[in-house]
């Protein structure tokens, strides 16, 4: 049996001006101990996906369809104190800004303690050392004294380091990281990124990684899926995106960043235009205004909503071009330009 | 080698640390600390650095929008460190700057007519056509309709906001352009497109660019020149090719090591340099070489003298004193000036 598992997921707000159709219609599948990238723009669905697979839209205005299965429940059904039970200790959330993610008011080893005690019926001496050894096994000096600091004594770095702590201090078995290190300098997410692959490892969780940001999906995941105005376009093992990606899309990603072990190119190759509102999604293929391949499929693109097509071997793509097409114009105009 | 536009001289900002009624100052935060460096004309220098590291404190103390506590600023043979604002606004519209966020360097009750003409406003200059045609010139160059001169910021996306800010620091013709982190607030697909622009817009108008990004590959696909900042010091800077080729100071090396790249297959066997700990504080920053308690190479020497910023290869300076890739006396100290 899957792990987890997503079938025709769509998660709809209605607004005064329309229907926000975030999530429209995403399936997928995740394993323990693989890590699963979503990649895609600001808006485009990545974040609002985390948040109902742990059921923070249940409640809410949202409208939610479809079926999350983790480990043999279904939990678009589940009741929100079902869900809420199975929140921290079997699925758990590392969010993007660990500075409004915490309470200030409440110093770091009395939130990890918090956490720990709703789930393990342990005395509060027992729960502070396991945050203790929690705050060590993340890298944080001395975690006998810092766990008794509040969070604005803690660096950015730290406190993200202190957030994982706390994420994985009931040994979850399900992780989803929303942008983890974008609030972060470089050498400070190196670190991060190294120890979210450790403690993978040693947790053997199964991690969702949220990112816009190619280069942290290629460091971690396994698979990777890219999403555009609610839906995905693309998925594949990581050497299938960055090796064989066949959405024009992910082209534009790729020319898009320029990057360090390349040389330097004359000019980046950017899509045009910018992300679709949600309330407006484009008709037919939501990509079609932007993409330089529209007119060579003969007028679908603007009526038909393209299927998610598997290419070959696990290896999912939403477009009219055909696969012939798609990996022809990949070898000769897309795979030349960006390796020159 | 074409001429200096600007020359920053052992350029200071200490931002006084106060306590009590009497507000007597305890300490002060040396966000920049003593920097020099040209800018030539045309070519683009990147300033590169992570957070509290003074790179946008340079931005602002070049273009004088705070004022600098120490050192010497000489914009085109004027020297403006301490320039009142009355004699310095006619040198404003040569100078111009690009900010970070979109979102809150539009005025959002001004239409983009306004915002974008405001500079011929302020300083009082008549064009041929009128100043609405002038605008609309401008837009157009940046890629935008002429006929958004009177939308609202809130009507655009980041992409388009952050083109309406390029327009508006473009209307005078500027010679200089500090851009502070112009394209991290954007989407990855925006970002290729303003980064496009701005080369356009250097060719077409002869532009010369100051960008301050955090951001490694970004700096070294748009720079000429990168000088590399860690605490209020440079501590190496080079051309392009020289110093991401052979970086020569340990943590322009570390931070390099640390960008990661978007290619699943060196996830393995790529030489990693990790870091360990957080940048120190700037208010109480470590004695002499400020890098000394994160780096790997350092010895007693580091903790008690301060490496000066030397010339190791032809226009590749470096502050350290162990540099790597050096081309002569590898591993022993560089001359102490």
């Amino acid at each position: 049996m899957t792990f987890l598992q997503l079938n025709d997921l769509k998660v709809h707000f209605p607004t005064d001006d329309g229907l926000v159709k975030s999530v429209d219609g995403l399936s997928f599948q995740l394993e323990r101990g693989k890590t699963l990238g979503i990649v895609g723009e600001s808006g485009s669905g990545k974040s609002v996906t985390s948040l109902s697979i742990l059921g923070l839209h249940k409640g809410g205005r949202a409208k939610i369809s479809g079926e999350i299965w983790l480990d043999g429940e279904e939990l678009v059904t589940a009741s929100q104190e079902h869900v809420r039970s199975l929140r921290g200790k079997k699925m758990a959330m590392i969010f993007q800004d660990p500075l409004s993610a915490m309470h200030p008011y409440y110093t770091v080893g009395d939130q990890i303690i918090e956490a720990y005690r709703i789930h393990n019926d342990v005395p509060k001496k027992v729960a502070k050392k396991h945050a203790i050894d929690m705050l060590g096994r993340v890298g944080i000096p001395q975690p006998d004294r810092r766990v008794d600091s509040y969070p604005h004594e803690f660096s950015g770095g730290m406190r993200q380091r202190a957030m994982i702590a706390m994420a994985l201090s009931c040994d979850p078995e399900l992780l989803i990281a929303d942008e983890p290190t974008t609030a972060l300098d470089v050498t400070v997410q190196a670190q991060i990124l190294d120890l979210m692959r450790d403690l993978q490892r040693d947790f053997n969780a199964a991690l969702i990684i949220i990112t816009h940001d190619l280069g942290v999906v290629a460091e971690l995941s396994d698979d990777i899926l890219v999403m555009y105005g609610g839906k995905c376009i693309e998925y594949g093992s990581a050497d299938d995106i960055f090796e064989r990606p066949e959405h024009p899309y992910t082209w534009g990603l790729l020319g898009s960043m320029p990057r360090l072990d390349r040389e330097v190119t004359e000019r980046l190759l950017p899509i045009k235009g910018s992300p679709p509102s949600l309330i407006n999604v484009p008709s037919g293929c939501a990509f079609h205004p932007r993409c330089a391949f529209e007119p060579r499929t003969g007028g679908k693109g603007s009526t038909l909503v393209p299927d998610l097509v598997e290419t070959e071997g696990g290896h999912l793509v939403r477009c009219h071009l055909s696969r012939e097409e798609r990996r022809d114009i990949w070898a000769t105009e897309i795979k030349p330009k960006l390796e020159s | 080698m074409s001429e200096t536009i600007l020359s920053v001289q052992g350029l200071e900002k200490h931002f006084p640390v106060t306590k009590g009624l009497f507000k007597s100052q305890v300490g002060a935060v040396k966000a920049v600390d003593g920097i020099s460096f040209d800018v030539r004309k045309g070519e683009t220098l990147g300033l590169v650095g992570e957070s509290g590291c003074g790179k946008t404190t340079t931005g602002r103390l070049i273009t004088r929008l705070i004022e600098p506590t120490g050192g010497k600023i000489t914009f085109e043979g004027h020297d403006i460190t301490h320039m009142k604002q009355g004699r310095l606004r006619p040198l404003r519209r040569d100078m111009q700057m690009i900010f970070q966020d979109p979102y809150s360097s539009l005025n959002p009750r001004h239409t983009v007519g306004a915002i974008v003409g405001a500079p011929y406003r302020i300083q009082g200059i008549q064009t041929e056509q009128g100043i609405k045609k002038a605008v609309q010139d401008i837009l157009e160059l940046v890629g935008l309709n002429p006929e958004h001169y009177n939308r609202y910021p809130h009507e655009f996306s980041g992409g388009q906001r952050q083109r309406i800010g390029i327009a508006r620091t473009l209307a005078l013709k500027p010679k200089l352009i500090i851009a502070d982190e112009p394209v991290s607030a954007l989407d990855v697909s925006i970002q290729a497109q303003v980064v496009n622009l701005l080369e356009d817009l250097q060719n077409e108008l002869d532009l010369t660019y100051v960008v301050i990004a955090h951001d490694l590959s970004v700096v070294r696909h748009i720079s000429d020149r990168v000088a590399v900042m860690y605490l209020g010091k440079i501590v190496e800077v080079g051309d392009r090719a020289g110093l991401y080729g052979s970086p020569m100071h340990p943590y322009t090396n570390a931070l390099m090591s640390a960008v990661p790249i978007p290619d699943p297959k060196q996830r393995e066997g790529r030489d990693r340099i990790r870091l360990t700990g957080d940048v120190p504080s700037p208010l109480n920053p470590p004695p002499a070489c400020r890098f000394h308690t994160r780096c790997w190479k350092a010895q007693e020497i580091c903790k008690t003298q301060e490496p000066p910023l030397a010339e190791l290869a032809p226009g590749h300076a470096v502050a350290c004193h162990f540099p790597e890739n050096a081309p002569s006396k590898t591993e022993t100290p560089a001359t102490v000036a």
